[in-house]
This record gives structure tokens, sequence and C-alpha cells, in this order.
């Protein structure tokens, strides 16, 4: 699907959500001059197209307390990282799981997995039994616990209107 | 938190009514007023617990983003945060327990406009970030189950 500039519009007024109101995707749509039923319109088609992915209430983790947070990474060879990716994505503690470059000699990690739970053990237990799971052990691997957040927003970048 | 607060928080993750008066829809559904679903989420929201309702939009379809790693000592962590924070295209930022611990995410309209705040937030503290866009996306994202206790 590609993107209209009345689409990019709504999506750079989006960023900060729905406005707790009678009628918000009319409200939504007051400061870029887009009736309701356009706003409504738009914002199905582009989940029909999978743009947005999901729609609707969105939680922080931390605050109903799922407090630890872990990003675990592995080195896995380029023949099976899709392979192993597929599986990882397919467990339910894990929210989110990507492939990214290495970034030799610092960075040598290419598979990404974030990994919520209510403690640090919990996800530590978590991980192990993905990787005892998965057969991962063989693997370089590396978890980055979360210590502190010093931001977190919903922002997309769209082009403003 | 109550159990109408639960629900709130578990049951529209997803599937959100586009209808006019989507509120009215979630307090059919819940049997309260529209008027207490729309303050019951404003007190979530304040409370931090609901960051938003809204789209998440799936990588790169809107935009371009990163996301961008340092490598800073201990007694410098504070200022560099601020600093990178400081910048409107990030819109995450956490410390993590490695040698590269500051984590963040940036987004900008193109892939030469990440690359310039990269730049940017390089020369400001004087670290080199490590560039690390997303080659392929394996999740599907239906919300995250909230498991009460």
């Amino acid at each position: 699907m590609d993107l209209s500039d009345r689409d990019l519009a709504l999506v750079a007024v989006l960023a900060d959500g729905l406005p707790l109101t009678e009628r918000p995707f009319a409200d939504i749509g007051i400061p870029i001059a887009m009736p309701e039923d356009e706003v409504i319109a738009r914002i199905a088609a582009m989940t029909a197209a999978g743009v947005i992915r999901r729609f609707g209430v969105i939680v922080r983790h931390r605050e109903l307390g799922y407090s630890a947070n872990a990003m675990a990474v592995w080195n896995i060879p380029d023949e099976r990282v899709a392979a192993i990716g597929a599986l990882l994505a397919d467990s339910p503690e894990v929210t989110l799981c990507y492939r990214r470059p290495r970034r030799l000699p610092d960075w040598p990690y290419n598979l990404f997995c974030m990994v919520h739970g209510r403690d640090r053990a919990c996800v530590e237990t978590i991980i192990k039994q993905l990787s005892l799971q998965h057969g991962l052990g063989g693997f370089q691997h590396a978890v980055l616990f979360s210590s502190k957040r010093f931001k977190q927003r919903g922002a997309v970048s769209g082009k403003v209107a | 938190m109550d159990a109408l607060d639960r629900r709130l928080l578990d049951e529209f993750q997803r599937a959100f009514p586009l209808s006019p008066r989507p509120y009215a829809v979630l307090g059919e559904r819940l049997g309260v007023a529209e008027a207490e679903v729309r303050r019951r989420l404003s007190l979530l929201q304040g409370q931090g617990v609901v960051s938003r309702v809204g789209a998440v939009f799936r990588p790169h379809s809107v935009g371009q983003s990163t996301l961008a790693a340092l490598a800073v000592p201990d007694f410098d962590v504070e200022r560099v945060a601020a600093i990178v924070n400081a910048f409107p295209e990030v819109n995450h930022n956490y410390l993590r327990e490695h040698v590269t611990n500051i984590w963040f995410v940036v987004a900008a309209e193109s892939v030469e406009r990440v690359r310039d705040v990269l730049d940017a937030i390089h020369a400001a503290t004087g670290y080199p970030p490590l560039d690390l866009p997303m080659i392929e996306d394996f999740h599907i994202d239906l919300g995250f189950p909230l498991q009460w206790t």
C-alpha cells in the first residue's frame, strides 16, 4: 500500500494517540481538516493493508508490574537465522523479534528478541527455556537487561502536513 | 486497579472498534457507561499504565528507523542520555547492562535523515553509535497477554 499525503497527515496526528472524547475520530481529524468518516476509513484501510499492525489500547509493561525486560541477542549463522527467528517469534513471551546486521568487531549478534517478565528471574528462566527448546546453546549469546528508561514515546515519523 | 480496569487493558489491545463513538461500544461490552470508560482510560493514562489508545505501525511502513547503541562509561551516562533524549527523532531510550549500554530508536522520514541524526548524536556526545537497522521482522504483534495474579 502506498500511503498518500492524507494518510501521512493522519499518521502524524495519530502519533500521540486517540483523544478520550465522545467522538475521537472526528476530533483527531480537526487539525488536518479530515472528516470523521474519512479518518475511520483510512485507519481501516491501513489496518487491512498491514501498515497498521494493531489499533487499540497500548499498555506500558513496566507500570503493570512487568518490571523486567531484557534484550536477548544471538549470533546465528546467516543461513539459519530466518528459521530460528520464526520459532522464537512464536513464543508468547517474546514481544519483538528482529534480524539486524552484525557490526564487527564490537557487535557480533544478528538476532534480537525482547522478553518481558514480572522480575529478572522470570525473564532469565524464559530465555534459558527458549535456548534449550530451540537448541541455541552453542551460539554466541548475550542478555541485556534494561536498568533505566530514559524515554518511551509512541511517535512514528510521519511527514507532518 | 479493579476488574473493569483489567478488562479495559486486556480486551482492547487490538480490534478496537472503528466506529464514531468507540468508547460507547467498549462501554456496551463491559456493561458500563461511555463516560466511565473514558474516565477510567484517562486515569490509567495518568498513572502511566496506558501509553495511549492508538496505532502500532509496521516498521518502515511510515518513515524509516533504526536501533542505535552507544558504549558509554558509567560516569558519562547521564550526560549522554540527556543529549540523546533531546533529539525529537529519538522515541525510545534505555540503559542496558552491557558495555554497549545506551540503546535508542531513531525514526525519521528517510534513511538519509536517520543517518544525519546518528551523525549529529556522534558529534554531540563524542561516542560513535552502532547503527542496527531491522533486516527482517519475525514477530506478529497480537498485543501482550496480561496474566493477573
